[in-house]
């Protein structure tokens, strides 16, 4: 079972309307993606990085192709299954944090498992450990705006490992943060691949970039280059 | 994903936005504050008139003189006495359904006692009266009917009357009092009985022999009577068939053909009763369903809001949907968003209700019931308010796409 990819995509496309316009956003991609490897996707913006992305998260469906994640052919469950899916395989960190305003650091940890049908006790333990895992426990009771930038992304990376995933999305997670922020938080996804969890980033920098194990670059809708690379080790005191 | 912790979130986020939940509810609070105000104070009127009536006797029919239609201008029921005296005593001899039949006299005069006067209604009778109208006397006694055959200056005071003239708690008995003008010898006071249906008072009166009243208060012919008849079936159930056979008796004895118009009116308080509650409960209903209409207003100030909500909370929605919220979850975070609302509108609104329409029948002196089954109504009624306008603000949350929703600006 071990060599099984996690994800594996043959001939993804995916056919945006807009209007009378067909927007081919993918077009026919290839892609696998092994347990425990740390990818960074790259591409300029229309490239259709973030696209595949989506439909790695099951956010969103392929036009035609397959997708099986963990051997389960997934491209063409419905809302629940995909929901369910989301819940317990996957976590996502998104690059404007989309922390829910108002509610505290821990509760906005909860959330999924709100969703999950943990029992209210187990909740606030484990999101209390998932904010100690990303540094944060002295912050459980703040608000978001209470929060620096790279605070509020780790809230979302606790977040999205509370659930204990397999496979962590991040989009432009370091869109939105300083160079040093951005080096602590890619820090943590590295420390989070070490620990076993597969880690997919979507980024337009190439320094964000060079802290991955692997660099999938895409252009129009296709992967124009997949290599694998000695990742640069992050660390707090050495900014970009 | 539990109910209580669906109630908890919802509950949460409403209180993120207090003043607009606050107004967004008030709607509904004004709803059904309304709706429990117009009934209970609608009840209590329809409470008061049964009280009323049923004081009066559902027994009693009425008899009073007939219209005088000469050179065509119709002078109203009253305007001519008609029933004579010896119509009284046949209707007592010939009638075996009646019980008591007695003349009412009927006239406002000014009576003075020695240091105040007062203008009251003097009613001339005798002494069945008080079993016609089921009364009692509080002080001294009634007259008798050799006063009335002497046609003695004897009177009996209504207990507004007796204050009036003599002070509240005096005993006006054997004192003098003067009805226009002429002293009689207060020999009773009457029992308290408060407001009359028809909101008279009726204890602003007082009570005088027939055969008095016909010679000092007000004259006319010896023969008619310048009143009505007032009269008691021997039971409730018989009512009906007594008003029948006055009416044969009359058209009898005044030689009225058929097919010609009686000289003369029958009414029967029940059915009087009955007209007055009938009135009651349609103003009532009609209340009511003003007030409804104002829930339905509140309810449509729900929709709105919740609408603009699942807009504002387009991104929080789609993140809820990353995280693994299914569309379900959505749909009842809403729908418990819009019900929390209108529930505790409902509940605030009964409790401002209840507590407005207490006041009022304080005020009246109306006995106020508020009844389990229209409060109830009014929790359903606004539960179901929230639901309906809840329902499509939540539908249309629940079916965004996770995709568009996270990205929406």
């Amino acid at each position: 079972m071990s060599d099984m990819p996690l994800v594996q995509l043959e001939q993804v496309t995916k056919i945006y309307h807009m209007g009378d316009v067909q927007v081919g956003a993918l077009q026919g991609v290839d892609f696998t993606l092994q347990l425990g490897e740390f990818v960074a996707v790259m591409g300029a913006s229309g490239s259709g990085k973030s696209t595949l992305m989506q439909i790695v998260g099951c956010l969103d469906r392929p036009t035609s192709g397959r997708y099986l994640l963990d051997g389960a052919d997934v491209s063409k469950l419905g809302a629940n299954a995909l929901a369910d899916l989301r819940n317990r395989t996957l976590g996502f960190v998104f690059q404007s944090f989309n922390l829910l305003a108002r509610t505290s650091a821990v509760e906005n940890v909860e959330l999924p498992m709100l969703y999950g049908g943990v029992g209210a006790r187990d909740r606030r333990k484990r999101a209390l450990e998932a904010l100690d895992q990303v540094g944060l426990s002295s912050r459980a009771h703040h608000h978001p705006n209470q929060l620096s930038g790279g605070q509020q992304q780790r809230v979302a990376i606790a977040r999205a490992i509370v659930g204990r995933p397999r496979l962590i999305l991040a989009d432009e997670p370091t869109g939105n943060l300083d160079s040093r922020s951005s080096v602590e938080i890619m820090q943590l996804f590295q420390a989070l691949g070490a620990s076993g969890i597969t880690v997919m980033l979507v980024t337009h920098e190439a320094d964000i970039a060079q802290f991955a194990a692997r660099v999938v670059v895409m252009r129009d809708g296709l992967i124009l280059s997949d290599v694998r690379q000695t990742p640069r080790e992050a660390r707090s005191e050495a900014p970009l | 994903m539990n109910p209580f912790d669906t109630l908890r979130m919802a509950v949460r986020a409403l209180l993120r936005n207090k003043l607009r939940s606050f107004l967004t509810t008030l709607g509904i609070i004004i709803g059904v504050f309304s709706v429990i105000t117009m009934v209970a104070v609608g009840e209590g009127a329809k409470a008061q008139v049964e009280k009323t009536f049923a004081s009066m006797g559902s027994n009693i029919i009425v008899v009073l003189p007939g219209t005088s239609s000469r050179g065509g201008a119709m002078g109203g029921f009253g305007s001519m006495p008609t029933l004579t005296w010896e119509d009284l005593d046949a209707i007592r001899a010939e009638v075996p359904a009646v019980r008591y039949a007695v003349a009412l006299l009927n006239a406002m005069a000014q009576v003075q006692s020695d240091e105040e006067n007062w203008t009251t209604r003097v009613q001339g009778t005798s002494p069945e009266f008080l079993d016609v109208r089921a009364w009692k006397v509080e002080l001294g006694t009634f007259f008798t009917q050799s006063d009335v055959s002497v046609g003695a200056k004897v009177a009996v005071l209504g207990g507004t009357v007796a204050d009036k003239l003599y002070g509240e708690n005096a005993d006006p008995i054997g004192q003098t009092v003067r009805i226009k003008g002429v002293p009689f010898q207060i020999v009773g006071v009457l029992e308290r009985k408060g407001q009359s249906a028809m909101g008279q008072d009726n204890d602003d009166t007082v009570v005088i022999p027939q055969s008095t009243f016909q010679s000092k208060i007000q004259g006319g012919l010896q023969k008619f009577i310048p009143g009505m008849i007032m009269v008691s079936a021997m039971e409730a159930d018989l009512t009906k068939r007594a008003q029948t056979e006055i009416g044969n008796l009359l058209r009898d004895r005044h030689s009225i053909a058929l097919g010609m118009d009686d000289d003369f009116s029958i009414r029967n308080l029940a059915e009087m009763a009955s007209a007055v509650e009938a009135g009651t409960k349609a103003i009532t209903s009609l209340l009511a369903s003003i007030a409804a209409v104002s829930l339905l207003v509140g309810g449509i100030g729900i929709m709105n809001i919740m609408l603009v909500s699942v807009t504002e909370r387009t991104r929080e929605i789609g993140l809820r949907m990353a995280v693994g919220a299914k569309p379900r979850h959505i749909l009842a975070q809403f729908l418990v968003e819009s019900l929390t609302l209108s529930v505790a509108g409902g509940i605030v609104g009964i409790a401002a209700g209840i507590l407005t329409a207490q006041k009022l029948g304080d005020a009246f002196g109306w006995p106020i019931t508020i009844r389990p089954d229209t409060v109830a109504l009014a929790v359903g009624f606004s539960g179901l308010v929230g639901m309906v306008f809840g329902i499509f603000p939540a539908r249309k949350a629940s079916k965004l796409e996770p995709i568009a929703a996270l990205r929406y600006e």
